[in-house]
């Protein structure tokens, strides 16, 4: 034991080009640890996660500290720190029409698309997970929808959007109602958004619970079966209690997602018709990128963070609780 | 026997109308892209085309760099893809597998990357890269994203799902950490890498907020904002704006045809007990 231990250790030492003894951190037994074993595994778990810790830092958390300095700060348009206004970017944001209503829109948003997709990707995962002929077709069709971009998805519904040439303004037609217009009524704008959103999010969503479902034991089934459950009741007491965890899961990756819209709205509205479309991540977009207000769109970044934080946190305490793990 | 077989009707009918529902927009789509411009802009609409007119796409190719946009996407793709994968399995190895002080933390500290979204890092980063000269190159689109909590997250819940014994016996044998990383974790766990290679190409193909910022010129420019492009530049010729869809749909639609099987109950996998 201890010599073939011995060889393991020389294989690491080519890389380190040092000798030294055994490491049997794996069989569990310290007590033969020596100094450098002690060592090296921790300097070889630092190779390891240095990589990823290094992008997050770069690419995550000093943003994050930078967005606090520069929501404390005017800029100018090249970007550069011009003067310290304290909490003015915050109060200003506050004080304006255009960021209380962009939080009333995101809100909406969020209403109108999450509990749909979610219903809908369950409806439709559930389906599938009945073992009939052909279910593999309905499979790759239901799941179609996570290849598509959001820019490719908001220009296919752009045509089907379209107020006279539109297939669902002619559809309506046929069945003798009038048309309607998608996108520059100002009560429909943010309707037609998410049904398209809606139509975008079922294929992660769906792949996402159906492998829950599948995840499911079919003895579990075949009991109720016996047991004289018919679907919709198993469906209820069976399905629903046991893919909890990953409708959980599924649930807060949708908030998350529906605060984080932007493709949609930039491409079909650009957050109009009079800002009924004019979510976070767009109105953060214009003030930064188009206006160059660093400072109050660093601000917007900051108290999305918090509600995006807030509203997990919330769902956490809240939804764990009834989530069913086994 | 009689209540199964209603069952049963009840569940196609219920799947025809949801996969029309899905499919309808991409039917639209698809017989647009095969008409010619008159049928197209024709009022009322058609739901089909009266012939296959391939000559759209050439039309779209010859006035679109779109070859160019695909090549741009696949190599970002492709780039963030291989580097996210081997970021995560290092990371995930160290999680599952190794010991060192302060583990817990900087797994919580993984972990609150999931909680930051990404928007709220783009104003600073969109300063970083700027500053650094990476506006409009590879560098820029591709660097940032080379690690996703998610990656490691998955990957470690592959890992700790593999045999203990296998793993024991390998120690036994004389492997070090490095060699059974190499040689038994990462083959072994494949089933994950294919995953978590789907999903994140998937993503970073469709990416939308992040090109949009950095690439100015039509040479840096990735798929999905070229396509968002099309639509500006010829507003009527909705034959040829949709033969440019097609093109763009097809790489994603195969790498869901090849991949599809990997992604149902492999991303569930990642989703809990992370």
């Amino acid at each position: 034991m201890e010599n073939m231990d011995k060889s393991a250790s020389v294989s690491l030492d080519k890389k380190r080009g040092r000798p030294s003894s055994i490491t049997n951190r794996l069989s569990g037994d310290p007590s033969r640890s020596t100094f450098f074993s002690r060592l090296r595994e921790p300097a070889l778990a630092a190779v390891f996660i240095a990589p990823a810790l290094l992008l997050f830092g770069i690419f995550l958390f000093y943003p994050l500290i930078q967005s606090v300095y520069l929501s404390l700060h005017s800029t100018n348009p090249r970007g550069q720190v011009a003067n310290f206004v304290g909490l003015a970017n915050f109060r200003n944001l506050f004080a304006s029409p255009g960021f209380p209503n962009s939080l009333i829109v995101t809100l909406k948003f969020i209403l109108f698309t999450v509990p749909a997709s979610l219903a809908l990707a369950l409806a439709f995962a559930a389906i599938c997970r009945s073992k009939i002929r052909g279910m593999r077709v309905f499979r790759f069709i239901f799941a179609l929808p996570i290849a598509v971009s959001v820019s490719t998805g908001s220009i296919m519904w752009m045509v089907l959007f379209h107020p006279t040439l539109g297939s669902l303004n002619v559809l309506l037609g046929k069945i003798g109602f009038a048309p309607i217009q998608w996108l520059t009524d100002p009560n429909m704008a943010l309707l037609s958004i998410s049904l398209m959103t809606v139509w975008m999010n079922i294929g992660f969503l769906f792949i996402l619970l159906l492998g829950g479902m599948q995840g499911i034991p079919e003895d579990i089934y075949e009991s109720a079966k016996i047991d004289g459950s018919g679907p919709l009741r198993t469906f209820w007491r069976l399905t629903l209690p046991l893919v909890s965890p990953t409708l959980f899961f599924a649930s807060v990756t949708s908030v998350i997602g529906a605060f984080q819209a932007f493709g949609q709205i930039n491409i079909l509205t650009k957050g109009g018709p009079v800002n009924s479309t004019d979510v976070l991540v767009f109105s953060l977009y214009e003030d930064a990128f188009v206006n160059f207000r660093f400072g109050v769109g660093s601000a917007q970044a900051l108290v999305l963070f918090a509600i995006v934080l807030l509203i997990t946190v919330l769902q956490f305490v809240f939804a764990e609780r009834k989530v069913h793990y086994q | 026997m009689n209540k199964h077989s209603v069952s049963r009707i009840f569940a196609y009918i219920l799947s025809v109308i949801a996969a029309l529902f899905i499919l309808f927009p991409f039917w639209i789509t698809l017989s647009n892209a095969f008409m010619t411009e008159a049928e197209s802009a024709a009022y009322p609409p058609k739901f089909l085309p009266t012939g296959l007119h391939w000559d759209n796409f050439s039309g779209v190719l010859s006035s679109i760099p779109i070859l160019t946009f695909i090549w741009n996407s696949f190599v970002v793709s492709s780039v963030i893809t291989i580097g996210c994968l081997i970021t995560s399995c290092m990371a995930a190895y160290a999680f599952a597998f190794l010991r060192f002080p302060g583990k817990k933390i900087i797994f919580a500290l993984f972990l609150s990357t999931m909680m930051i979204p990404w928007e709220v890092a783009v104003i600073p980063n969109y300063l970083t890269v700027r500053s650094w000269g990476w506006l409009d190159s590879y560098a820029g689109l591709t660097i940032p994203f080379l690690a996703t909590a998610f990656g490691v997250f998955l990957m470690r819940q592959f890992f700790l799902q593999l045999p203990k014994e296998l793993m024991e016996a390998a120690r036994i044998d004389g492997c070090g950490h490095l060699r059974i990383f190499l040689r038994l974790a990462v083959p072994l766990s494949m089933p994950g890498l294919a995953t978590l290679g789907v999903y994140s190409f998937l993503n970073h193909w469709n990416m939308y907020l992040w090109p949009l910022l950095v690439t100015s010129s039509e040479k840096m420019r990735t798929v999905q904002i070229g396509v968002s492009m099309l639509q500006f530049s010829e507003m009527t010729a909705w034959n040829l704006v949709m033969a440019g869809l097609v093109l763009v749909l097809l790489p994603s639609l195969i790498m869901l045809a090849l991949g599809l099987g990997r992604l149902v109950g492999g991303l569930t996998a990642g989703a809990l007990k992370g």
